[in-house]
């Protein structure tokens, strides 16, 4: 019987992507699946790859998942969630204004002027602009376009988006929760300097995204990722760089609210185009 | 209304959030419950609701949210993971702290980790290659290194170079040759533990520290006495071929037994000899105190070559035959070279002569030949000590350059 194969797809939002997934590599090559990955410049690309069969597995945004889901559906085949980081699971974003700001509630942003990450970002941008607007609230949008493509997981946006609020370039500011706590652990946002005034619904973030039916070499893949232990020495490095303790099973309760956004802002079609105007990744 | 999730125990945060630490209440608190326990997280800092639960998820602890309703400051009921525990599964001590129980052979994973320090496991395996005890330790360097750096001196302050003298040109002349030949001979006393200081493992810091502060010394060394023959001229005197080769053999000996042997025992223990004739014959003040200042170093140089291989040579009983092959290898490499710089031996003279009376120089000549008498006994006394037959000690001693060092 020959030996399972798994190529999957990664973006390379950092250089450390390398790094982490060379270290999978030689670990689960050890343990009997010749995995091998190819490196993306953004997730556009990956998706359709994945979709067309180029690719086994797709390392996806929660955005990138909606658009494998929608271009699969309309290819007539599907996609699963196969396993996602405990970190990516009911994650929130919030909106904050300046500790001395006279906003006191999300009402009271009508007409103001908002920062937000970049286009793709889901929670930098669409899913608190969606926040916003299902409470009726209409705002003007200053957008920090950093990283273009890699669907918010360039930090640069957000962190551009913060130091705008400190400025005093704009009335409010939208990040994800961990996000908030980093940029004032760092001094980006005064201690006390910012008020969280919104905080939008649990979602979740990325999944390893797989085509169905699943090869026996992708089965394998998840039961290894499964398998990996943070008191794995060999591992934990590449965990920590990773930014998880522990891979869980794939569940895709948690992408509602992005989907919703994703509709509204008209951002893909329900076949999976990409039909956001001004999203040139 | 239902009730808040049950908690094992509690903490309360008061007005702190984690923009100012908060986290660190939170971790003693988890710290002493095992995965799954729970701990009740109270607070009033409006952002803890956001800031508790990312915190947790970058921790692999899980949040439970308390019900609609609840008007208490319990923020959320905090169920600790497993991941504090399982990044030091596996962990072990770098050893004992103290040097009175110190491993033998410390392994290579334990690297750079600071003695006694409990290490995460899937470290870097540093390879240290002089990781045996026996081969550097001697139970003297913690004694030796606290003393060394206690007496460390400042060469702006220690030496009273403003003192007025002056001497006659010839014997400048002398003190300036003299200084030059001591600042080459300098120079490779501490290029020689340089290179080994790169190479013992970590484990046994006090001698990496004590051979630190010795570089140190050298370092100094060097300074005063390039000083001293600058201080009336421009120019320094001359260095030998022969002198020089001699030097670096010390410098390409590999083995830190052989390398302390050749430089701590025989060299440098002859160089305190040839500093105390110095700072004896010295004709003016400057050139006194940096002698004396430089032979206070060099005996504790010594004082550590000898006790790590007279501890050394107790346990191995092979290691005197290796010393031998050593003083040999090193006449043989030397044997065709002219030894000490002339130039070197006639200015000691003029140094001892004080004056061109014949019967001035003929006195400074048998003080220097009882200079040499006086190295090699010490050589000799210092190879029996380390369990040499006195009549061998005696034959050794001879073979020893005549570079002095």
């Amino acid at each position: 019987m020959s030996t399972p194969t798994v190529l999957m797809g990664a973006v390379a939002y950092d250089p450390k992507v390398v790094t982490i997934w060379e270290g999978f590599r030689a670990w689960l090559r050890g343990r009997g699946l010749d995995f091998d990955f190819v490196l993306y410049s953004h997730y556009e690309r990956q998706v359709e790859d994945l979709v067309a069969g180029r690719i086994d597995a797709a390392w996806n945004s929660p955005l990138a998942w909606l658009r494998a889901e929608r271009l699969a559906a309309a290819n007539g085949t599907a996609v699963r969630a196969l396993t996602m980081r405990d970190t990516d699971q009911d994650l929130t974003s919030i909106v904050v204004v300046r500790a001395d700001s006279p906003v006191r509630q999300v009402a009271d942003l009508a007409g103001m002027l908002v920062a937000v990450g970049a286009v793709d970002s889901p929670q930098a941008t669409l899913i608190p602009l969606g926040h916003l607007a299902a409470a009726g609230v209409e705002v003007d949008v200053r957008r920090f376009d950093v990283g273009v493509g890699l669907h918010g997981d360039h930090i640069g946006g957000e962190r551009d988006a913060a130091r705008a609020l400190v400025a005093g370039e704009v009335d409010a500011a939208c990040m994800i929760d961990a996000n908030h706590l980093a940029f004032v652990q760092e001094g980006t946002l005064p201690p006390e300097g910012t008020r969280i005034i919104a905080q939008t619904a649990r979602y979740d973030h990325c999944n390893m995204t797989v085509r169905q039916p699943e090869s026996a070499g992708v089965r394998l893949f998840g039961t290894l990722l499964l398998g990996m232990s943070y008191a794995d020495p060999q591992v934990r490095p590449l965990l920590d760089l990773e930014g998880l303790t522990a891979w869980k099973d794939g569940r895709t309760t948690g992408y509602d609210l992005l989907a919703r956004a994703v509709d509204a802002t008209g951002f893909f079609s329900p076949d999976g185009r990409v039909t956001a105007t001004d999203y040139r990744p | 209304m239902s009730a808040a999730p049950a908690a094992d125990v509690e903490v309360h945060l008061g007005d702190l959030g984690f923009g100012r630490g908060a986290h660190l209440l939170v971790q003693r608190a988890l710290a002493g419950l095992p995965p799954g326990g729970r701990l009740a997280v109270s607070g009033r800092d409006p952002a803890l609701p956001v800031h508790l639960p990312a915190w947790c998820r970058g921790r692999g602890h899980r949040v439970e949210w308390p019900a609609l309703g609840d008007r208490s400051e319990l923020v959320a009921v905090v169920v600790r993971g497993t991941a504090d525990d399982d990044r030091w599964f596996g962990a072990e001590r770098a050893g004992p702290a103290l040097p009175s129980a110190l491993s033998s052979r410390p392994p290579a994973r334990w690297g750079l980790g600071a003695r006694g320090a409990l290490l995460e496991a899937g470290g870097p395996e540093a390879r240290f290659d002089l990781d045996d005890r026996d081969l550097v330790w001697a139970d003297v360097a913690p004694h030796l290194y606290a003393q060394a750096a206690a007496r460390q001196w400042d060469p702006q302050t220690a030496v009273p170079w403003a003192d007025p003298f002056a001497l006659p040109a010839d014997v400048e002349a002398a003190v300036v040759q003299v200084m030059t030949y001591l600042v080459e001979n300098e120079q490779a006393a501490l290029v020689v533990p340089a290179r080994f200081v790169g190479r013992i493992h970590p484990h046994f810091r006090e001698v990496v520290q004590l051979l630190a502060v010795q570089m140190a010394d050298e370092a100094r060394h060097m300074e005063v006495f390039s000083r001293r023959a600058l201080l009336r001229g421009t120019e320094l005197g001359t260095s030998s071929a022969g002198g020089r080769h001699s030097l670096f053999t010390l410098v390409a000996e590999s083995d830190f037994a052989l390398a302390s042997f050749l430089l701590s025992v025989l060299g440098e223990g002859s160089f305190v000899d040839l500093l105390s004739f110095l700072h004896q014959n010295a004709p003016d003040p400057v050139t006194r105190r940096v002698c004396w200042l430089a032979m206070q170093d060099e005996r504790r140089h010594v004082v550590f070559g000898m006790a790590h291989l007279e501890h050394q040579a107790q346990l191995d009983p092979l290691l005197r035959d290796r010393l031998r092959a050593a003083i040999h290898r090193r006449h043989d490499a030397l044997v065709d070279t002219a030894g000490l710089n002339a130039d070197v031996f006639d200015a000691l003279v003029v140094l001892a002569a004080g004056g061109w009376h014949p019967d001035d120089v003929s006195a400074g000549f048998d003080r220097v030949q009882a200079l040499q008498h006086a190295m090699d006994q010490g050589r000799q006394r210092r190879l029996v000590r380390l369990g040499f037959r006195p009549d061998e000690a005696a034959a050794l001693s001879a073979l020893h350059t005549r570079n002095f060092m």
